[in-house]
């Protein structure tokens, strides 16, 4: 079926999205969580930009801040995590001002989420027919029963479901693992999102399974051109479906730039260290892996400066006083690390010296 | 490293859990499973969540009790279903290999020595296996008690076996495991909530090693773990290996892992063993088609491989194990399958040296 004729058809007065335009953009956001212990600050000023068409990989250990991140934008942060600074703009409007009823409205037409966990997602009391009509009706109050039950059926026809007009009357557990992903996926594409946020839908499910619902994004993402963001700490499934790639440590955004940049020719330590903790594909011999030494960061008490510092191999004594500042290191990506910094200087003394 | 003595050998084990209400042998859940692993070296196991790999790492420790099929560890037969050729032993009551390690059995029925007790073990007698036998559970934080210091759980090992006389070796044990495991001695008088994952873990591995054991089952003990701490972990677990001279069977989804650690790695699918062979070479070349595509299906962390490789994906999902399908358990999902595939169970046999599969596939050959 032609999934950009149905955009057409139902989107109305909607924008055609197309690939390249700037779709969402989020400028040095900070996040905290005011708890009991002292402030949080999960998320610490992080900034980037997504096109249409894009897919953009957040890769970061547990408590890094990555989901936190996503949950802002869709606003379902909750109490007592709190948006402290910093922008959020998505198709040139403000999604930080927007009221109770915008935001609700905003969330599922226009951008969509999709869990880790997609059993605790799903209601088991309800079939999945009736919980795919309900998102539709959510947002669409003329669409009719009928017709509503249509579009569901041609949804889950989409994400590869067989014999759908049986499976609209069952319930959550009578999926699999993979299925209910899948159900996931409907649910979440049934407004034509232009944004999906996908926080390690794959996580719970096994290689086979995830092989088959990576294939299956890629092919909804080229149809829809929508824009997506997927959460994940897997490099090889970033390595499989992101364009870009986003590296969070402690709240932090290390390093940022297109998939091939990260993998190839990586900025910071903290990426190089992931890349080297793992074991190699082609590796024909027993090679001993490198690992990151220590532990990730406590939040409640970070580390002055770099808060990779404690745990790089390369830490100098600025490392441990200033956080550094972001250095370019080519189109579209860059770095913060000290060690960058230093290079960079040391280049333009160079040409200095050149053009002097 | 690895001496070629055959350290644990399981021949045609089952494992069946009945469900109640319903006719037939229930959940399949280990179908005639038969591999050995030699002293010193780490087979690794792979598959699909429900394919039975967790069942069989628990039933070969008889944390499960198996419903047929015969274990022998170091020697001796620690569980006999029956109904299996009997083989010869010796005074001791220890099984005879002849030298290219299989298994002497007696050529008559009922002949031989009258050593062969047809009846299960107690559990009792699996005390002392116990001892040399253990298990790191995936999920660090579910395996330890929460009201019990790591001082107490580490302890609690070393007080069931006897295997300290006084109080300050103990204490001096529980120190010295700790160290081992990379934690500090003060760490003993905390709790585990009081632990990140990754040192959560450390301290199941500890227990585990408190007894010291010969033979650990490593039950997906890293997939809990964060990337940067799995790593740590690895290396630990090799180094263990090498300085105490451990067996491992390593069961996890994460091939790439697996395909590190193992010497040998077997491949399970819906209870069955599909596939076992050295890891490189089953790497290199996979001859069973779920192999390739359990392959295929790994996400390669190179953005310029994963853009040029050819990806085989499985269609549908992993059939119930209540009710496998007949013959081969994968001709459902077998992008070759044939008439014959649906109707005889290929047989599990050594296709070239130290590769074994199980299909008809590799009979045309």
């Amino acid at each position: 079926m032609d999934l950009n004729k149905d955009v057409q058809n139902t989107g109305g007065e909607q924008v055609q999205p197309v690939p390249g335009q700037k779709l969402l953009e989020v400028q040095d956001l900070h996040v905290s969580f005011f708890t009991p212990a002292g402030e949080v600050k999960a998320v610490g000023g992080i900034s980037y930009e997504l096109n249409y068409g894009e897919v953009m990989g957040i890769v970061g250990e547990s408590g890094s801040g990555k989901s936190v991140e996503a949950y802002s934008i869709i606003g379902l942060l909750q109490s007592p995590g709190k948006v402290v600074g910093g922008s959020i703009t998505f198709e040139g409007q403000d999604v930080l001002a927007f009221s109770k009823s915008e935001m609700s409205s905003f969330r599922g037409s226009k951008v969509a989420m999709i869990f880790q966990n997609p059993m605790t997602c799903l209601n088991p009391v309800y079939t999945i027919g009736n919980q795919l009509m309900e998102a539709l009706r959510a947002h669409d109050k003329s669409i009719s029963k009928e017709e509503a039950a249509k579009r569901a059926m041609e949804m889950l026809e989409l994400v590869g479901i067989n014999n759908v007009q049986k499976r609209m009357k069952q319930y959550p557990h009578e999926f699999s693992g993979g299925m209910r992903q899948r159900v996931m996926i409907a649910m979440g594409l049934i407004c034509h999102p232009k944004l999906l946020i996908a926080d390690e839908p794959t996580t719970a499910l096994d290689v086979t399974i995830q092989a088959q619902i990576l294939e299956l994004m890629k092919d909804l993402q080229k149809k829809t051109h929508m824009g997506i963001i997927f959460i994940t700490h897997n490099l090889g499934v970033v390595a499989e479906i992101c364009d870009k790639v986003s590296v969070m440590y402690a709240g932090k955004m290390v390093e940022q730039g297109k998939v091939d940049d990260i993998f190839y020719h990586p900025g910071h330590p903290y990426t190089l260290g992931l890349l080297r903790s793992m074991p190699r594909v082609d590796a024909e011999e027993h090679e001993r892996l490198i690992p990151i030494e220590g532990t990730p960061v406590d939040m409640l008490n970070p580390p002055e400066g770099c808060p990779f510092a404690p745990r790089c191999e390369s830490c100098m004594k600025i490392c441990l006083q200033k956080m550094p500042p972001y250095v370019e290191l080519g189109e579209g990506h860059r770095s913060a690390c000290w060690l960058r910094v230093q290079e960079q200087l040391k280049n333009q003394k160079k040409e200095g010296e050149h053009n002097g | 490293m690895a001496e070629d003595k055959i350290l644990l050998e399981v021949q045609n084990l089952k494992k069946y859990f009945p469900v109640k209400g319903v006719k037939g042998p229930g959940v399949q859940a280990v179908e005639n499973v038969s591999l050995y692993i030699r002293r010193g070296e780490t087979l690794g196991l792979v598959g699909e969540s429900g394919c039975g790999k967790t069942t069989l790492g628990r039933t070969i420790l008889r944390l499960h009790e198996p419903t047929s099929g015969r274990i022998i560890y170091d020697g001796k037969v620690i569980f006999d279903g029956g109904g299996l050729p009997e083989p010869v032993r010796d005074a001791e009551g220890n099984v005879c290999r002849d030298e290219a390690g299989q298994l002497k059995y007696q050529t008559e029925a009922g002949g031989g020595d009258s050593q062969y007790v047809p009846s299960k073990f107690y559990a009792e007698k699996m005390l002392p296996y116990r001892r040399k036998m253990q298990i790191i559970f995936q999920d660090p934080s579910a395996s330890l008690d929460p009201r019990m210091t790591v001082g107490e759980i580490i302890g609690e090992a070393i007080d069931i076996h006897k295997l300290t006389s006084s109080r300050a070796e103990r204490t001096e044990r529980i120190k010295e495991l700790l160290g081992r495991v990379g934690l500090n001695t003060e760490h003993a008088n905390r709790y585990p909530h009081e632990f990140s994952g990754g040192q959560q873990q450390r301290v199941g591995i500890a227990r585990a090693l408190a007894v010291k054991p010969e033979f650990i089952v490593c039950d997906e003990p890293i997939s809990a773990l964060d990337v940067s701490i799995q790593s740590q972990v690895v290396n630990m677990l090799e180094d263990m290996q090498a300085d105490l001279g451990l067996t491992y069977l390593f069961i996890a989804h994460d091939l790439s892992v697996v395909r590190h650690i193992s010497n040998r790695i077997g491949v399970m699918y819906l209870g069955s063993l599909v596939e076992l062979a050295e890891s490189y070479e089953l790497n290199r070349r996979p001859l069973h088609p779920y192999t390739q595509t359990l392959l295929s299906a790994v996400p390669v962390p190179d953005p310029e491989v994963s853009r040029s490789r050819q990806r085989l994906v499985l269609e549908g999902d992993i059939p119930s194990p209540m009710n496998p399908p007949s013959g081969c358990r994968f001709h459902t999902r077998c992008p070759y399958a044939t008439e014959k595939c649906s109707q005889i169970t290929p047989e599990f046999k050594e296709v070239e040296h130290d590769h074994w599969v199980a299909c008809h596939l590799m009979d045309k050959q």
